[in-house]
């Protein structure tokens, strides 16, 4: 049925002046699609429910006396008004299917909806991690298939699987080499970490019980080798590098900095935050690295969910196989999967370090991360790194003459281009920059990371964005960058167009309110 | 390759605007003889959706779905009806594949999420306070462990020996390593918990006591005077509950003086998934709101004054204190915090309160016909959705022999402390509103016929 349009206007009436849309007010205060949505303490009741319940049977209880006698105050909502308030506040988010997401060291790419289907199949969804391992084995294989494409990509030995997310790879690895220096009766108590490592490298050394020094970085934006050879010594008990690096490049000493470290009887963490940009093209194994922290969110496109779940696999060398944490999976040869744990672990891994963590990591993207590496195979993976480069470089090259990218001139970049805030006008900042390119309908790339450089943006457009995607951000990039060179005060403050201004950061930390109050105890505090 | 857009001539132009004459120029950095040639070794060229979808279908079947026979497993995690609607929620691209809202004007769908979500959280706990999650109940229960050192600059912890042995071990790692003391005894077959002998454990050197509610026997006992004596000697009393759903039913751990209270939020809108991801809950008192570990939202408003929500306190984290954070925490468990809310508020207060009543009642009908049995006995006085059962024989292979017969009867004790010959005639049963009249009558089938 096709709409009548008959009669109505096509065009605006010449004597009607058309309104400003930036001052013309709403009665709601919505526009159009852009609706704010009120909180479910705003809405919704205790009494209100989504769910229907069978009733339960009549017996007396037996809750010893604990009775949960007080109002809980969790308010409901019927599911119709449930599926509406999220679906509302989803459509103020920024997502990878919204649009181009070139969030440097993160890799957004995108999330095949293949990966989905296959997380939810019951015999992956719907299974606990207690069942006695017969009844498992499909699931105790699917661990297993994916620790071998792992161990093959990276060309290490050993893998563990349990690892969380990449913080707690990182932590994984820390303690594999502390076990592995403890086992010798070395114990060295200090972990280098380049001054670009991301802020995980020096926490997860401090949570594991080490002090942290800082490596410098030389000019090109790379480990400065000389530097880190004279702090070697007795006390150290290993670096954390991140290859590809924080400046998106390539550590070409890779292998001279494992040999010295390995010299001064110390072991070499690798942050594998990066992998994206060497799948296929190089393993890290052939690099001297003792451990690697893999995030199967980023490399293996598992999504990133708002901020997880990730999922941190760490791949170990011969050095540290024996050290690798509980559980993890051995197939016997007669083709049956079988769960080491802490009982079993005695018979033939009693140098392990033990359990990080309740039952055997994240299954949820396991399934996924597989679905992913069989889709690609080892041809496409290798396709994947080098679109992942050459969009990088592609954008790297658009832009030098515009941004400054203090690393141009040291070669090629890895798959995210560095830039810097150099000549920009009139006091405005990475931050206003970032802010000009939401109105402009894309995610900002990461700000103010590595630390090394000044104002640094760091954008890394990922494989799966096609020629004319990037094209178009390039030239958005452009014109915001130009802005800010020419010192165009409306950056200042920008964004104009998204659901929400400039939030005051300052007064959330101040005082801050993490939990929702009624109107009236929120007066009382003010008194 | 059905995800990668760029065609070979796109890579051609590209490539001559970098001013490249071939992709292998772009890799110049990596030394010659680590170089890889063609693609990797025994491993799988590309595959279509039809042929993957294959291969994980036939991994899938290979195992014993939870839905498909009669399922008593708990222990940790356990097997709730999730609704529909969670899935689909969750499932919306703009949560799904969005990053950490760190540019907060684009993200304040996942930001107002994460603020109803620490609400309901510090509700049902009773405490004042929740962060955004942590990656799950085990290493949220680590954290506050650190979190109680940090606050009382003492390094022992006293360990219930009600608290999942998974739970103790992540601790029993982590302390190896950062010398924190920790005392810690397996549990025994008795109906009472632990709380009188831990009593006898806090002392001035004491950081903080570590109770499990309900325990990983199913019992439960007021921790009030727990809480009083901690205090008295000014350490912490940590409370962990591994199934939340029981808040609807019990007393929240604040209200009897827990003051750092952590989880696994599994049970609502997660769903089993071998154990991960998961998603931890870390709530406590106000005053320590800057001690606490992992990401916070907070409410502000923009630069017109209207209400909006940001990431907060990130002085505590590691991308601003580096090597002097709280937690090296980064990523935590987003997704599965959206689907414990979306969950969360589809019952609200009412549907939350005849859940657990209704998980507690099956429990009550399901324990008392299997304590008929001849060679059962059942352990607790009192619990709420899961109970332990003691047999007349071990119960680690009759758990392995029901489940070849297509029923997964529970949890051995066997299995949770295989060094514990006192406990493998233990067998711990979860019952929830997944749970049918026939599921209970096949078990108790299985167990005579096993028993007899």
């Amino acid at each position: 049925m096709s709409m009548l349009t008959e009669g109505r206007p096509t065009k605006q009436e010449e004597n009607i002046i058309a309104p400003d849309s930036a001052t013309l007010k709403t009665h709601t205060g919505n526009r159009a699609l852009m609706v704010d949505e009120p909180l479910i303490f705003e809405t919704g009741s205790p009494d209100r429910s989504g769910v229907d319940l069978p009733a339960a049977p009549t017996v007396e209880t037996r809750l010893g006396g604990l009775d949960r006698d007080e109002p809980i105050s969790i308010p409901g909502l019927s599911e119709a008004e449930a599926v509406r308030h999220y679906t509302r506040l989803s459509r103020q988010n920024y997502a990878i299917d919204v649009g181009l997401f070139p969030l440097g060291s993160c890799t957004m790419k995108h999330n095949p909806r293949l990966n989905e289907k296959m997380a939810r199949l019951k015999g992956f969804s719907d299974i606990h991690p207690l069942q006695p391992v017969d009844s498992v084995q499909g699931a105790l294989e699917t661990i297993y298939q994916l620790a071998e494409w792992l161990k093959k990509l990276t060309g290490m030995p050993a893998v563990a699987m349990s690892p969380k997310a990449g913080a707690h790879g990182e932590l994984c690895g820390i303690l594999a080499i502390r076990s592995a220096l403890e086992a010798r009766g070395d114990a060295r108590e200090v972990i280098l970490v380049p001054e670009s490592a991301h802020g995980t490298n020096p926490a997860t050394a401090a949570f594991a019980g080490y002090k942290v020094e800082d490596i410098p970085a030389n000019a090109d934006g790379r480990v400065d080798l000389d530097a880190l050879k004279a702090r070697l010594g007795p006390d150290v008990a290993g670096v954390m590098i991140t290859n590809p690096n924080t400046c998106g490049l390539f550590e070409p000493d890779m292998k001279a900095i494992s040999d010295a470290v390995h010299e001064a009887g110390g072991l070499v963490y690798c942050d594998g935050a990066n992998f994206n940009a060497i799948v296929g093209r190089v393993r890290p194994g052939d690099l001297g690295i003792d451990a690697m922290h893999i995030n199967l969110h980023k490399t293996f496109s598992t999504p990133h969910g708002g901020g997880g779940p990730g999922s941190g696999p760490v791949v170990f060398s011969e050095a540290l196989e024996p050290f690798a944490p509980l559980p993890f999976v051995e197939k016997t040869e007669d083709g049956h999967f079988h769960l080491v744990e802490e009982e079993t672990a005695e018979d033939h891994h009693e140098s392990s370090f033990g359990r990080m963590v309740a039952f055997h990591g994240q299954m949820g993207m396991f399934t996924r991360a597989l679905t992913y590496m069989l889709s690609h195979g080892a041809d496409g993976l290798k396709q994947v790194s080098e679109d992942a480069v050459l969009n990088a470089n592609y954008v790297l090259r658009s832009m030098e003459d515009l941004l400054e990218a203090p690393f141009a001139k040291s070669g090629p970049c890895m798959h995210e281009a560095l830039f810097s805030d150099n000549g920009f006008a009139n006091g405005l900042t990475t931050l206003d920059l970032a802010k000009g390119l939401i109105d402009e309908g894309y995610h900002p790339m990461t700000m103010y990371f590595p630390l090394v450089v000044h104002g640094a943006m760091l954008v890394e457009p990922t494989e799966t964005e096609s020629k004319a995607a990037i094209d178009q951000f390039i030239g958005a990039l452009r014109s915001v960058a130009g802005r800010a060179k020419a010192g165009d005060e409306l950056l200042k403050s920008a964004p104009h167009f998204a659901p929400r201004r400039r939030l005051d950061e300052t007064q959330a930390a101040r005082k801050p309110i993490l939990v929702w109050k009624e109107p009236e105890e929120y007066a009382e505090a003010a008194e | 390759m059905r995800y990668l857009p760029l065609t070979p001539n796109d890579r051609q132009d590209m490539l001559a605007t970098i001013g490249a004459s071939s992709i292998d120029e772009l890799f110049v950095d990596v030394p010659e003889d680590a170089r890889l040639d063609g693609p990797i070794r025994n491993l799988p060229m590309h595959a279509g959706e039809m042929a993957v979808e294959a291969h994980m279908k036939k991994l899938a079947k290979n195992n014993s779905a939870a839905g498909d026979m009669p399922f008593f497993l708990g222990a940790g995690a356990y097997r709730h009806h999730v609704p529909a609607s969670v899935d689909h929620i969750i499932q919306r691209g703009e949560f799904l594949t969005a990053y950490t809202p760190y540019q907060p004007e684009i993200a304040q769908g996942t930001l107002q999420t994460l603020f109803e979500f620490q609400t309901q959280v510090a509700r049902l706990f009773g405490v004042d306070v929740a962060n955004a999650s942590m990656y799950d109940g085990s290493t949220a229960c680590w954290e506050a462990i650190v979190m109680a050192r940090r606050i009382t600059k003492r390094g022992k912890a006293v360990l219930s020996s009600g608290l999942h042995p998974h739970y103790v071990s992540v601790a029993k790692t982590m302390a190896r390593f950062t010398k924190d003391q920790l005392v810690s005894e397996a549990p025994t077959l008795e109906a009472a918990t632990d709380g009188a002998d831990l009593l006898d454990q806090i002392d001035d050197d004491t950081s903080c006591v570590v109770v499990q509610y309900p325990d990983i026997l199913g019992r439960i006992s007021d921790m009030s005077a727990l809480a009083e004596k901690a205090h008295s000697h000014k350490a912490l009393l940590i409370a962990v509950v591994t199934e939340p759903v029981a808040l609807g039913a019990i007393k929240a751990p604040g209200q009897m003086g827990a003051d750092i209270v952590v989880g696994e939020g599994q049970s609502l809108g997660v769903g089993l998934q071998f154990g991960g991801p998961y998603v931890g809950l870390f709530g406590c008192k106000q005053k320590y709101v800057r001690q606490m570990p992992g990401r916070l939202c907070g409410e502000t408003v923009d630069a017109e004054g209207k209400r909006g929500f940001v990431l907060t306190l990130s002085t505590r984290e590691q991308h601003i204190r580096r090597e002097k954070a709280t937690s090296n925490i980064c990523t935590n468990s987003g997704l599965c915090a959206l689907a414990f809310t979306a969950h969360m508020t589809l019952l609200g207060e009412k549907g939350l309160r005849d859940l657990a009543m209704l998980n507690h009642k099956k429990a009550i009908v399901a324990a008392d016909r299997l304590a008929q049995i001849n060679g059962v006995s059942l352990l607790n006085e009192s619990f709420f959705n899961e109970f332990t059962l003691v047999l007349d024989k071990d119960t680690r292979p009759i758990v392995r022999k029901l489940a070849d017969q297509k029923i997964l009867a529970g949890v051995s004790l066997g299995r949770l402390y295989p060094e514990e010959s006192g406990l493998a005639h233990g067998l711990v049963v979860a019952v929830t509103e997944t749970t049918s009249d026939e599921d209970v009558e096949a078990l108790a089938t299985a167990l005579e016929g096993e028993l007899a």
